[in-house]
């Protein structure tokens, strides 16, 4: 059953892309809607796929690469709706939805059968350790969109061109505002997920702590970001630099998440397909 | 009845004569009941903003109301024909119509797009109702144009751009900040290039406004325009740490502001951004301080660069704004057409109908045994006679969309039976 979910939902986050990059292209106010609309009917749908994903597997559906890149996007675009409610940024969809849909198509391409679980999975922690650090990443997804945009945004007003592509992205002081706000929800998130980890560590293994590379890759991660943060907080860094940092940040956040379960073995890599 | 318009514009005329042939809008509701006593005048209404003075009319004797129209303007401003004549542009029938449609789209604006025309059409409609000068012709008119303009707006790009240096300037300041609200700008220098730029970020929402200026009492009398406070130009550090905006216009021979000064600027203002508009000749700011972090740098020039190209955009969103207009110009000639063309079938069918009753008549008086179904059945019979018979060339009627072959028909069936003469009608389904 949650397959068939996964799948409406997968089709509905391919149409909404589409929705949304058309409105990008031609700025009608229509195509925005429509993409709002399919997105948010996508997103009940897959929820309604990890709901019944984790009836059927009697626990939390986070345990293989197809269920983590699934819940990530689900994840992405639960943050996508969230901001529309609160910023008027229309073109938000535009960078979010894609990158949610490549998360799908990739889950779409791994196996999908439910897996008894893991002896080392099964933990209270498990599921904390999970939700923190995807909410963590995923808020850093969009941390990561604000940051190309405002690059492409700055460079356009810097070099005065003022063309098709100024008018499309939102105002400057707009995204760094966004990028900081997101910053700080999603950096206490990353937090709790290292810390939800190490604790889950301790039962599982016997150590908080075992230096194996999603955990070294993790604490770059959250070292990167906590400059951010300081350098934010306290020399009033923004704008340009933040932005670069923010994009740096989360190609480690897609190194801590992807490429250490393909390329370096560890601890972790019981989560290979 | 003819649609025609008669004026000038700034295509056709200068400044000088515009203002002289402009109406005053305590003076419209008088200009209107003066054009309206004219008897070749049935409705007008009378348009007058700085770059266009014009009347439109509904009427039936086109050429005398034409020469009229154009004597008035002599005479209600006292001046000679002979002075202004070269610039006063004529249109009648159709292309009256496709003028107003443009002239409300602000396809014949100044500058292409403009916002204000529809606005200033739509007062000199309300002035022509209240003075009773306008009627059901030139209520359709101008209800279409109002629709052509809506359309072309929402169908077309063109005025989605900004065209002027100022609301270039506005605009980009909107792309940096977000919202001009709460923001401060210093003007350096009290010119009157500060003044006017200054007036479009006020009317774009900004919050608050520093005067320096190298004479102090000048920068005062700015301020207090505005509302604002004068810095003494010693202290134009001061404000520009507490400013979000600049502009700068002065006299000055070498640079005001420089680049070190900036960069230290910045960093005390905790990276805050600032947006340099440099609109002095030569320039007060130094081009360098555009490459710091942060700062945006923008001289008139580029502000100009900008402007031209949204110009360029709007001319091409322009040739899609004439093919609506085209379209809608159609649609408003056909129902149009059709006014004339009612009278001339109603009077067909009258005649039809009483040769009909006539004939009818005789036979049911040389028969008078025929039963009720038969009579009935001799009234259905003559009736689907007629309506058969005139089926066809009142369905071409309606549906001839050229004039002239319209025109040749009406004429020709008027000749053929004898109608009453197409004026003659008109009064009096009119009346």
């Amino acid at each position: 059953m949650n397959i068939h979910f996964f799948k409406f939902a997968s089709l509905l986050y391919l149409i909404g892309t589409l929705a949304y990059l058309a409105y990008i292209l031609f700025l009608k106010g229509t195509l925005s809607k429509i993409a709002v609309t399919v997105v948010s009917i996508g997103f009940a749908s897959h929820t309604l796929a990890l709901i019944t994903r984790y009836v059927e597997a009697g626990h939390t559906p986070v345990t293989n690469l197809h269920e983590s890149l699934s819940f990530f996007a689900w994840m992405i675009i639960g943050i996508l709706l969230m901001a529309n409610l609160k910023y008027r940024i229309k073109v938000l969809g535009s960078f979010l939805t894609p990158i949610a849909l490549i998360l799908m198509l990739f889950a779409f391409a791994l196996p999908k059968e439910i897996f008894p679980l893991a002896p080392v999975l099964k933990s209270f922690w498990h599921p904390f350790h999970v939700i923190f650090a995807f909410l963590g990443n995923a808020i850093f997804t969009l941390t990561f969109c604000c940051g190309v945009m405002y690059l492409i945004q700055e460079h356009q007003l810097k070099s005065k061109k003022m063309g098709a592509i100024t008018k499309r992205l939102p105002p400057l002081n707009l995204l760094d505002d966004l990028s900081y706000q997101s910053l700080k929800f999603g950096f206490p998130l990353l937090t709790l997920g290292i810390i939800t980890g190490a604790v889950w560590a301790e039962y599982a293994w016997g150590r908080y702590w075992n230096w194996d590379p999603k955990e070294t890759w993790s604490l770059i991660t959250w070292l990167l970001y906590a400059a951010l943060l300081h350098q934010r907080l306290t020399v009033g860094w923004r704008g340009r630099k933040a932005a670069i940092m923010a994009i740096v940040g989360f190609l480690a956040v897609l190194f801590t998440f992807l490429g250490v379960n393909l390329i370096l073995p560890g601890l972790h890599s019981y989560s290979n397909w | 009845m003819e649609l025609l318009v008669v004026g000038l514009n700034h295509n056709t005329a200068p400044i000088e004569i515009r203002e002289c042939l402009a109406f005053s809008e305590d003076k419209m509701e008088d200009a209107l009941s003066k054009v309206h006593a004219l008897p070749s005048v049935k409705e007008n209404m009378i348009v007058s903003t700085c770059n266009r003075v014009e009347v439109y009319a509904a009427t039936r004797e086109t050429e005398k109301a034409v020469h009229d129209l154009r004597d008035f303007f002599s005479q209600y401003h006292g001046i000679s024909l002979k002075d202004f004549e070269k610039s006063l542009y004529t249109h009648v029938g159709e292309e009256a119509v496709r003028h107003i449609f443009r002239v409300a789209s602000s396809l014949d604006s100044m500058v292409l797009g403009e916002p204000q025309i529809l606005g200033q059409i739509k007062e000199a409609y309300d002035l022509a109702q209240q003075a009773n000068t306008s009627g059901l012709i030139l209520h359709r008119l101008l209800h279409r144009a109002f629709h052509v303009a809506k359309k072309v707006r929402t169908e077309t790009k063109i005025a989605i751009s900004a065209v002027s240096v100022s609301s270039v300037a506005v605009e980009l300041a909107e792309k940096i900040f977000g919202t001009l609200e709460k923001k401060t700008v210093l003007l350096i220098g009290a010119g009157e290039m500060c003044e006017l730029a200054a007036r479009h970020l006020v009317s774009g929402g900004i919050e608050k406004i520093l005067v320096t200026n190298r004479t102090y009492e000048r920068a005062v009398s700015l301020a207090q325009e505005f509302r604002g406070e004068a810095i003494p130009f010693e202290e134009m550090g001061l404000g520009l740490k507490k400013t979000d905006i600049v502009i700068s216009a002065t006299n000055s021979p070498q640079y005001l502001i420089g680049h070190d000064q900036i960069t230290k600027v910045i960093r005390d203002r905790k990276q805050r951004p600032i947006f340099f508009i440099d609109i002095a000749d030569p320039r007060d700011i130094e081009p360098k301080v555009g490459d710091i972090e942060n700062v945006y740098l923008y001289n008139i020039d580029d502000l100009q660069k900008v402007a031209n190209n949204n110009i360029k955009d709007r001319e091409k969103e322009a040739q899609k704004a004439e093919t609506i207009v085209q379209d809608e110009v159609v649609k408003f000639v056909n129902w149009y057409r059709s006014l004339e063309v009612t009278p001339t079938i109603i009077a067909l069918r009258e005649k039809f109908e009483a040769i009909r009753n006539r004939e009818l008549g005789k036979i049911l008086s040389l028969y008078p045994n025929l039963t009720e179904k038969e009579k009935q059945s001799l009234e259905a019979m003559t009736s689907a006679i007629i309506n058969k018979i005139l089926h066809g060339p009142l369905t071409l009627l309606k549906q001839t969309d050229e004039e002239t072959m319209a025109d040749l028909y009406l004429d020709t069936l008027r000749t053929l039976f004898q109608l009453p003469e197409k004026s003659d009608r008109e009064k009096e389904t009119e009346d």
